[in-house]
C-alpha cells in the first residue's frame, strides 16, 4: 500500500513518497547532507520533541544557573513564614519549617539531573560492553551473557534496589562521605538495573552489522577485532543506543525520586525532588504547593525527556517499530 | 516506567521446540517450566549472595536487639549457620525455604510465611485489577489510534499516553488523594483490611477504598501499553494478509478485530511480560501511599526495621511472581502464535 | 456488454512532493470467460489498477481522480464500503504476488477459506469447512481433509499460492484478478500454478485478469493482452496479433528482450535492453511518456500525449507514428 506512517503519533504526518507505484524517487534537489543534518531535520519535524528540547534546556539552565541569581538558602528556617503559599518572596511557597521551596527544588534538580546522567552513563557503558562482547563473540560466550542478561531482567527491580541501598548505605557513607557515598550507591544500583535493554539492542545491532560488507572489507584489510568494533560497528549502532539512553535518563530520575519518596534514597536532609514530595504529602490539604511543585518538576523533566527520546527515535532509528 | 527499546525484544529463553503429535502446547508449557526453574535458582542465588556479601552482618543487629529472645537468636545463628562457608549457608537456606520453613519475623513475632500469607492476597488483588483496567483501556484506545493515525484521536491519545507514563505513580497517587479524598471526599485514603460492613455494603466499601490505588497503577500501565498496542497494530495493518482479508469482503471492523488485533497482541504480550518487575515496583509505591497492607508495604517496613527473614522471603516471593508472569507470557505467546508451539 | 469495463481510470497518490499519477487514464475491457493479461515493467501501474478495481487502495493517500469501473454495467467507483464488500470475493476475487505473507499466520488454512464462504453464503461452520476441503482438493492439495487444519507456515510457497487460489475461488466469482501470482515462485511451480488457474477457469467459466511482467506467461495464458507503461495503456491486442506484429516501440522492446534459447546456438544475438529508465510520475509532463527511450521519437511526440487508437481491427496502439503508418 502506498504511504508509510512513522511510529510516533506526536510527529507531524509526513506523507512519505510511496514505494511501489511509479517508482518515483523523492524529487529533492540532490544535496549531499550528512546523516546528522538529516537526522536533525527529521527531529525538527517532531514538534513536541522540538519544543521539549527547549523546555528541558530551560529547566536545566534554571537548575544550574538559578542558584547564582536566586540566593535563598535551602535550609533557612523561618517559622514565621511556615506553610505560606506562593508569593513574590517565596515563589513556590514554604514548607512547615519556613524553608523556601523554590530553592530546595532547584537544589534537588541538580541532584536529579546528576543522578539521571550518571546512571544512564553507567547503564550505557555496561550495556554496550556486554552487548558488544556477546555480539562479536557469539557461541557459548554469547549464550552465557544472554542468560545473565535474562536473569537480571527477571529480577524484581524495586525490592532489590531497596535491599541493596539498605545494606550498603553505611559502608559507602563511611568510605566516601555522606552525599558522595549515597550518590555512588544510587547511581550504581539504578544503572545496574538498566543495562540489559541496552545490551540486547547492541547485541542485535552487532549481529546484523557484523556481516555487512564494510565490516568484511575492514577485516580483509587486516583490521583486528577491537578495531573493527570501535571504528566500524559501534558508530553505526549508535542510533538506537542514543534513543535508549535518553529514555534511561528519565527512568533513572523516576527511580531516584521513588527511592527518596520511600525514604531510602538520599539522607532526609538533602532535598531531592522525591524527598520534598514525601515531606509534603501529609500537608496536601493545608499546603498543597509543597508537594505539587516538586511533583510538577519531576513530571515536566521526565515528560520532556520522553518526548525528546521519541523525536530521536524518529530521527535516528526510522524503522517504524516501537 | 516504559522501558521502550527499539529492538523487538526477543522472547526470554524462547527455545526451539520439536513438534510432537500429541498436545504440543502442553509440551511447550512443560519445557518452559523447566527453563524457569534455573532462573529461579539463579535469582535466589543472587539474593542470597547480596545479603551474604553485605558488610556488617545483618544478623549482628538482631543479636544485639534486646527484643529478640536468646533462644531465637541462637536458633537463627544455627539456621543461617553464620560461620559456615557461603555455599553451605545458601544450600541450607534454600533447603529450608523449599521445605516451607521461611523463618520467623522478629518484628511481628509470627512465622514469616503466615505473615506473607496474610498480606499477599491484597497485593495480588490490587495488581490483578490494575492490569485488567490497563488492558481494558489500552487495547481499544491503542487499536483506534493506530487505525486512524494522526487523527485528532490519535494525537490526543498518544500525548495523553506520554503524560501518563511521565507522571510517577507516587505523584499521581498523592494528587488523587488530594482530589478525591480531600477535596471531594468520595473515597477514603487509608485502606482497611478489616472492613466492618457485610454483604453488599462490604463490596461498596471495598470498591471505594481500592479504586484509587487500582486506577493509579492501572492508568500508568495503560499509558505505556497503549503505545505498544498502537505500534504493533501499525506494523500489522500494513501486512499483506490484512489486504487479503479485506479482499474477501470482510467489514473493516472484522478485519481489524479478527485479523489485525490477534497478530498485534503477540509482540505486546512479550513487552508486557517484560514490564512485570516494574509493575511490582509500582505496587510497592502505591501500597505505601494508600497504606495498603500488602507485601509491598511489608517489605518497606521490614527494611526500615531490619527484619531480615521477612526481607529475604518477600524479595524471594517477588522474584517468584516475576518468573511466574514470564511463564504466563511465554504460554500466552505460544498459544497466540501457532508457529511457536510447532517449531 | 463486457464483464468488466475500466474506462479512463486515473488513480493518483498524494505525496510530499506532489501528486503521483500512478494510473493515468487506463481503459481495459474483459468479457465473460476471457483471459486478459496486463503486462508492463515494475511501477507501470498495473497492480494499482487491479487494486483500484477492488477498491483495496488506501484512500488517503490514494484517490480515484477520474474514470469508471463498470462491473456488469454498474460503476464501482462511487460505491461505499458496504456495497464493495458484497462484491469482493463473491463477484470479483483477487490473489496477490507474495504467497509467503498473504495468509494470516495465526488461523488455520481451513478457517481462512471458510471465512469467505460463511460471509457470502451463510453456511454453518461445519458446512463451510467441508466446502473448504473441497476447495483444497480442487487446487490439488493432497490429503485435504487433514491439511485443512494446518497453519500457513506448514505449507510451501507453491502450496500457499494454491491455498490463496482456493480462498479466492471459494465463492465462485465471475472474475479472478491475479496480481503477479507466480513471480515469487520457482519456475517449475510457476508452470503448475498457471496450469491450475487455466484449468479452474475452464471448469468454472471464470474470466481472468492476469497481471505480469513476464512475456512468457502472457504467451502461455492470454487471449488478449494490454501493455502498460508509466501509468498508461500503450497497446492492446489479441495475443496472436501482439506477438506477430507488436506495434508500440515499448512492446517491441519487451519482446526483443526475451532471451531466446532456441536460436542462441545458431545465431548469437545481443540481448537488447531498452535504454533509459521509467520517467518520474509526480506531476508528469505532457507528451508520450516513452519518448525519452524511443528510437523513433519526434518533436511531436513530446508536445501531446498520443491517444490510444485502433491501428487494425482489434489492435489498439498509443503511438502517433504507428497510428499514421496503419
Amino acid at each position: 500500500m502506498a504511504g508509510s506512517t512513522p511510529a510516533s503519533a506526536t510527529a507531524s504526518p509526513a506523507g512519505a513518497p510511496p514505494g511501489g507505484p511509479g517508482g518515483a524517487p523523492a524529487a529533492r534537489a540532490a544535496q549531499s547532507v550528512s546523516p546528522w543534518t538529516e537526522a536533525w531535520r527529521r527531529f525538527k519535524r517532531h514538534r513536541l520533541a522540538f519544543w521539549s528540547l527547549w523546555l528541558l534546556g530551560t529547566l536545566v539552565a534554571a537548575v544550574l544557573l538559578g542558584p547564582l541569581f536566586y540566593k535563598v538558602g535551602i535550609n533557612e528556617v523561618d517559622f514565621s513564614a511556615k506553610l505560606s503559599t506562593p508569593s513574590w518572596k517565596h515563589p513556590m511557597g514554604t514548607d512547615d519549617l519556613g524553608r523556601d521551596i523554590l530553592a530546595r527544588v532547584l537544589y534537588g534538580g541538580r541532584i536529579s539531573l546528576a543522578v539521571g546522567l550518571a546512571a544512564m552513563l553507567m547503564a550505557v557503558t555496561v550495556g554496550v560492553f556486554i552487548g558488544a562482547v556477546a555480539g562479536m563473540a557469539r557461541g557459548w560466550v554469547d549464550a552465557a551473557l544472554m542468560w545473565v542478561t535474562d536473569l537480571f531482567l527477571s529480577l524484581p527491580q524495586l525490592p532489590l534496589l531497596l535491599l541493596l541501598i539498605f545494606l550498603f548505605r553505611e559502608p559507602l557513607k563511611a568510605a566516601f562521605g555522606l552525599e558522595m557515598g549515597i550518590f555512588i550507591l544510587i547511581v550504581v544500583v539504578i544503572g545496574g538495573f538498566r543495562w540489559m535493554p541496552v545490551a540486547r539492542l547492541v547485541r542485535a545491532q552487532f549481529f546484523s552489522l557484523r556481516e555487512k560488507e564494510f565490516v568484511e572489507a575492514a577485516r580483509a584489510l587486516g583490521a583486528s577485532v577491537p578495531r573493527q568494533v570501535v571504528r566500524h560497528i559501534l558508530p553505526n549502532s549508535l542510533g538506537p543506543v542514543i534513543v535508549a539512553a535518553t529514555i534511561d535518563i528519565a527512568a533513572a530520575i523516576i527511580a531516584e525520586s521513588t527511592l527518596s519518596f520511600l525514604g531510602l534514597g538520599f539522607p532526609p536532609d538533602i532535598p531531592t525532588w522525591g524527598r520534598i514530595l514525601y515531606d509534603g504529602r501529609d500537608y496536601m490539604d493545608l499546603a498543597m504547593h509543597w508537594a505539587l511543585f516538586p511533583g510538577i518538576a519531576i513530571f515536566l523533566t521526565v515528560l520532556t525527556i520522553n518526548f525528546i527520546g521519541d523525536g530521536l527515535r524518529d530521527a535516528l532509528d526510522p524503522r517504524r517499530v516501537l | 516506567m516504559a522501558a521502550a527499546w527499539s529492538d523487538r525484544a526477543p522472547l526470554p529463553n524462547s527455545a526451539i521446540a520439536h513438534s510432537s503429535t500429541s498436545a504440543p502446547l502442553l509440551n511447550y508449557i512443560i519445557r518452559r517450566l523447566l527453563i524457569a526453574l534455573p532462573s529461579l535458582l539463579g535469582i535466589s542465588l543472587v539474593l542470597f549472595t547480596v545479603l551474604a556479601l553485605a558488610p556488617g552482618d545483618p544478623f549482628e543487629d538482631l543479636a544485639n536487639n534486646p527484643n529478640v529472645p536468646p533462644e531465637v537468636r541462637m536458633a537463627l545463628r544455627a539456621q543461617f549457620g553464620l560461620d559456615d562457608p557461603i555455599w553451605e549457608r545458601y544450600l541450607r537456606w534454600l533447603g529450608s525455604m523449599l521445605q516451607g520453613d521461611w523463618g520467623f519475623s522478629f518484628v511481628s513475632r509470627i512465622d514469616v510465611d503466615t505473615l506473607i500469607g496474610q498480606r499477599i492476597g491484597v497485593t495480588i488483588a490490587v495488581i490483578g485489577m490494575s492490569q485488567l483496567v490497563a488492558l481494558l483501556v489500552a487495547l481499544p484506545v491503542g487499536v483506534l489510534a493506530a487505525v486512524k493515525p494522526y487523527s485528532w484521536f490519535d494525537r490526543i491519545a498518544s500525548t495523553l499516553a506520554f503524560v501518563g507514563f511521565s507522571l510517577p505513580t507516587f505523584f499521581t497517587g498523592v494528587l488523587f488523594i488530594l482530589l478525591f479524598s480531600v477535596q471531594l471526599g468520595w473515597f477514603p485514603f487509608v485502606y482497611r483490611a478489616d472492613l466492618s460492613s457485610t454483604g453488599w455494603q462490604w463490596w461498596v466499601d471495598q470498591f471505594k477504598q481500592s479504586i484509587m490505588p487500582i486506577m493509579v497503577l492501572g492508568l500508568f500501565q495503560a499509558a505505556s501499553w497503549m503505545r505498544y498496542v498502537r505500534s504493533a497494530v501499525l506494523d500489522v495493518i500494513r501486512l499483506d494478509y490484512v489486504t487479503t482479508a479485506r479482499s474477501k469482503g470482510l467489514a473493516e471492523r472484522t478485519v481489524i478485530n479478527k485479523h489485525v488485533v490477534r497478530n498485534a497482541l503477540i509482540p505486546v504480550v512479550t513487552l508486557v511480560a517484560l514490564q512485570m518487575p516494574a509493575v511490582f515496583g509500582g505496587a510497592i509505591v502505591t501500597e505505601q501511599i494508600f497504606r495498603i497492607p500488602g507485601i509491598g508495604s511489608l517489605l518497606i517496613d521490614a527494611i526500615l526495621r531490619n527484619d531480615t527473614p521477612v526481607i529475604m522471603a518477600v524479595t524471594f516471593v517477588f522474584s517468584c511472581l516475576v518468573i511466574f508472569f514470564n511463564l504466563v507470557a511465554d504460554v500466552l505467546y505460544g498459544w497466540l502464535d501457532p508457529r511457536i508451539s510447532y517449531r | 456488454m463486457p464483464l468488466l469495463d475500466i474506462r479512463g481510470l486515473k488513480t493518483h497518490f498524494k505525496t510530499e512532493d506532489g501528486w503521483l499519477h500512478a494510473v493515468d487514464g487506463v481503459d481495459i475491457a474483459i468479457d465473460a470467460g476471457q483471459t486478459v493479461c496486463v503486462v508492463g515493467e515494475s511501477g507501470c501501474g498495473k497492480s494499482v489498477t487491479a487494486k483500484t478495481v477492488m477498491k483495496l487502495i488506501d484512500m488517503p493517500p490514494g484517490k480515484i481522480v477520474a474514470g469508471q469501473v463498470l462491473w456488469q454495467g454498474r460503476d464501482l467507483v462511487p460505491l461505499g464500503p458496504q456495497e464493495m464488500q458484497k462484491i469482493r470475493a463473491k463477484e470479483i476475487a483477487i490473489i496477490f504476488q507474495e504467497p509467503m505473507t498473504s495468509l494470516n499466520p495465526v488461523y488455520t488454512v481451513g478457517a481462512q477459506i471458510a471465512e469467505s464462504i460463511r460471509l457470502h453464503e451463510g453456511l454453518s461452520k461445519r458446512e463451510a469447512l467441508n466446502r473448504a476441503v473441497e476447495m483444497l482438493r480442487l487446487v490439488n492439495i493432497p490429503t485435504p481433509e487433514r491439511r485443512v487444519y494446518d497453519y500457513p507456515h506448514q505449507f510451501s510457497g507453491g502450496m500457499r499460492q494454491r491455498v490463496m487460489i482456493a480462498i479466492a475461488l471459494a465463492c465462485s466469482p465471475k472474475l479472478l484478478i491475479a496480481d503477479e501470482p507466480t513471480t515469487a515462485l520457482d519456475v517449475t511451480i510457476q508452470a503448475q500454478i498457471l496450469e491450475l488457474m487455466v484449468e479452474l477457469k475452464e471448469r468454472m467459466g471464470m474470466a481472468i485478469l492476469l497481471i505480469t511482467h513476464a512475456m512468457g506467461v502472457v504467451a502461455e495464458t492470454a487471449q488478449r493482452v494490454v501493455v502498460m507503461y508509466a501509468g498508461k495503456v500503450v497497446e492492446e491486442a489479441s495475443v496472436e496479433d501482439l506477438f506477430a506484429r507488436p506495434r508500440h516501440p515499448y512492446t517491441q522492446g519487451l519482446i526483443r528482450s526475451i532471451p531466446r534459447i532456441d536460436t542462441a546456438a545458431t545465431h548469437k544475438v545481443r540481448l537488447e535492453a531498452i535504454a533509459g529508465t521509467v520517467p518520474k510520475l509526480i506531476n508528469p509532463a505532457e507528451g508520450c511518456r516513452f519518448a525519452d527511450r524511443c528510437k523513433h521519437a519526434m518533436p511531436a511526440c513530446r508536445s501531446a500525449t498520443p491517444p490510444l487508437v485502433e491501428a487494425t481491427p482489434g489492435h489498439k496502439v498509443a503511438c502517433i507514428l504507428e497510428a499514421a503508418l496503419a
